[in-house]
């Protein structure tokens, strides 16, 4: 034990190989590709959209790939924030930062509601549970018609330039409306890296591998559980609110169960549990969306197969896949 | 480790009446007993005695039917499983329970971890550096350094079994409780691991499940026999030895 003890090392990765330097500068590395992303897509309303799902499956990820827990329901995470945040524009005349910060709380409530009611089952049961809940959401937002415009959707949130420390910001410009976006989301990423790096990141991922153990070890796996599912909402709300933002409208669509599966091939395609998965997964995502779409109405198809296909053969997600080589 | 030791020979763990049914079977029926500070009991008995049901009683893994537990002068009836590791009570699982896509280190290390933070999302945990000194020493101490960057389902069995007393260990128990340690292993093995054992008792109280009655006599400081979810027989290793209802529902069984 004491010959041990002196030759014990910092607790570093010593390979050095590519991985561990992605991971090290996991948020930076993010932001750069942020940065330069518009740049090389075909049109920026792409770019935006591929950030705004980046996001919403970023947030979706901390549950299903580092929490393991598969929710079907998250479409009304994303929903309720893109409502909050609209609702708060059209109906209160908020400015845009405070209807941002209503559409992230809006996440995080629901969350919470969402979460306090589901947390405790397991597998299929959370699944259907979420999803149920998630469609009283819908219903719930559906009727309200004098807040959400009901069938016709939240219309009229019309942000047309940003002020900024005294700075007048032209919001209807693509490109300047991109980075906007993008500076949250990149602020959004930089949070996410934290978490995952905190001591509660490990709890999570312990939760995960072994929750028995993990009760055991004096952690209160309950509560771990609802607390990353409430953190992921405060995720899905910012990309919701950023949603209503970039659309000037919220469809009552954005709260159907189609949203909630999007996500779930999302991040399936990009790899679950990994920092990038959910991002690169949205961009393969939606440019394949937008390429076949321009060639045929039935792109789903098209769509759908490359997806099946992928799983197939990379069930460990696109980005999952380049990790277990490169750490080979 | 005075503070771990406390007073040897006063009772740490008193479980009274307990008792544990499933619908309509009983698991186990009016348990009553008394475990000294510093001693190594083992807990026997043939299959289905109830050893395991008495073992999940003891540290909070499900709550009693009837009856209650008192651990240190305070009832621990009932109280949520996470609650006992801070208390001072840690077990090991009769089936082999470890994080298995974590490394061996970060296995002791997040098992550390639960007593200082359980809910900072902010700070990183790399700063937590005494957090993976301490990992260190219980690696060593449970012989799995060389190993501790690999991932635990990687590990043999018996290095599992052992990564695991590592784990237990990990809330500076004064209490720990061993489900079977050395189901599964080689002789060899479970030589290894019945040293560990002695060693670890030094330090600490420990209660251990054994089916196998020769593997505990010579490190027991006392044996209760479970037979049928009763207690048969109470006592030393040479008293439980000669015990005549012991000899026959157990010891009759020449293979153990």
């Amino acid at each position: 034990m004491t010959e041990t003890a002196q030759s014990i090392k910092p607790h570093r990765a010593t390979t050095g190989s590519w991985y561990e330097f992605a991971t090290r500068h996991r948020a930076s590395i993010a932001a750069a590709v942020i940065l330069i992303f518009p740049l090389v897509m075909p049109f920026t309303a792409l770019a935006v959209n591929i950030l705004i799902y980046g996001l919403y499956a970023l947030g979706f990820n901390l549950v299903f790939g580092y929490l393991g827990l598969l929710s079907f329901g998250h479409a009304a995470l994303f929903g309720t924030g893109a409502y909050l945040c609209g609702i708060a524009i059209v109906h209160f005349g908020w400015p845009w930062y405070a209807a941002i910060a209503a559409g992230v709380a809006g996440g995080l409530l629901m969350a919470l509601l969402i979460g306090v009611l589901a947390i405790r089952t397991r597998g299929i049961y959370f699944a259907m549970v979420t999803m149920a809940l998630s469609q009283c959401v819908y219903y719930l937002f559906y009727q309200a018609v004098d807040l959400t415009g009901g069938e016709n959707g939240l219309r009229g949130i019309n942000v047309r330039t940003i002020d900024l420390f005294g700075l007048r910001i032209d919001f209807i410009n693509p490109m300047i409306r991109y980075y906007v976006i993008a500076a949250f989301v990149i602020a959004a990423f930089f949070v996410m890296s934290r978490i995952l790096a905190s001591p509660f990141g490990a709890v999570v991922e312990a939760v995960r591998e072994n929750g028995v153990r993990a009760r055991a070890s004096g952690y209160d796996v309950t509560l771990t559980r609802l607390l990353t599912f409430i953190l992921s909402g405060g995720f899905c709300g910012l990309a919701g609110a950023l949603q209503a933002l970039h659309l000037s409208i919220v469809p009552i669509e954005i709260l159907h169960y189609e949203t909630s599966g999007l996500v779930v091939m999302i991040a399936l395609l990009g790899g679950m549990g990994t920092f990038f998965g959910p991002m690169i997964g949205a961009a393969v995502f939606l440019v394949l969306e937008n390429i076949v779409s321009v060639w045929t109405v039935h792109w789903q198809l098209i769509v759908g197969a490359i997806f099946i296909a992928c799983v197939l053969f990379f069930p460990a997600g696109i980005w999952g896949t380049l990790i277990a080589r490169g750490r080979r | 480790m005075s503070a771990a030791i406390g007073q040897a020979g006063e009772i740490i763990l008193r479980t009274s009446g307990v008792g544990k049914t499933f619908g309509k079977f009983v698991a186990l029926n009016n348990i009553s007993a008394e475990f000294s500070r510093g001693a190594i009991t083992s807990i026997i008995g043939p299959n289905g005695a109830g050893k395991s049901t008495y073992f999940n009683l003891l540290c909070g893994a499900f709550p009693p039917t009837k009856g209650s537990v008192e651990f240190e002068g305070r009832d621990v009836t009932g109280l949520p499983q996470h609650r006992f590791a801070h208390m001072g009570i840690a077990k090991s699982f009769q089936i082999t329970s470890v994080f298995p896509q974590l490394t061996t280190r970060e296995n002791i290390r997040v098992g550390l971890q639960a007593l200082v933070s359980r809910y900072d999302i902010w700070r990183p945990r790399a700063r937590l550096t005494e957090l993976v000194e301490r990992a260190d020493e219980l690696l060593a101490l449970v012989g799995l350094w060389e190993s501790r960057e690999r991932a635990a389902k990687t590990l043999a069995h018996g290095e599992q079994r052992a990564l695991e007393i590592g784990m237990a260990l990990a809330s500076r128990p004064r209490l720990l409780l061993l489900d079977e340690p050395t189901a599964g292993m080689s002789p060899e093995e479970t030589r290894t691991m019945m040293d560990l054992i002695v060693k670890l008792a030094k330090e600490r109280t420990v209660i251990l499940v054994e089916h196998k009655m020769k593997l505990v006599l010579g490190i027991s400081d006392r044996i209760l026999v479970l037979h049928h979810g009763e207690l048969l027989a109470e006592g030393t290793p040479q008293e439980v030895r000669q015990n005549e209802a012991v000899k026959r529902v157990y010891l009759g069984q020449r293979e153990h």
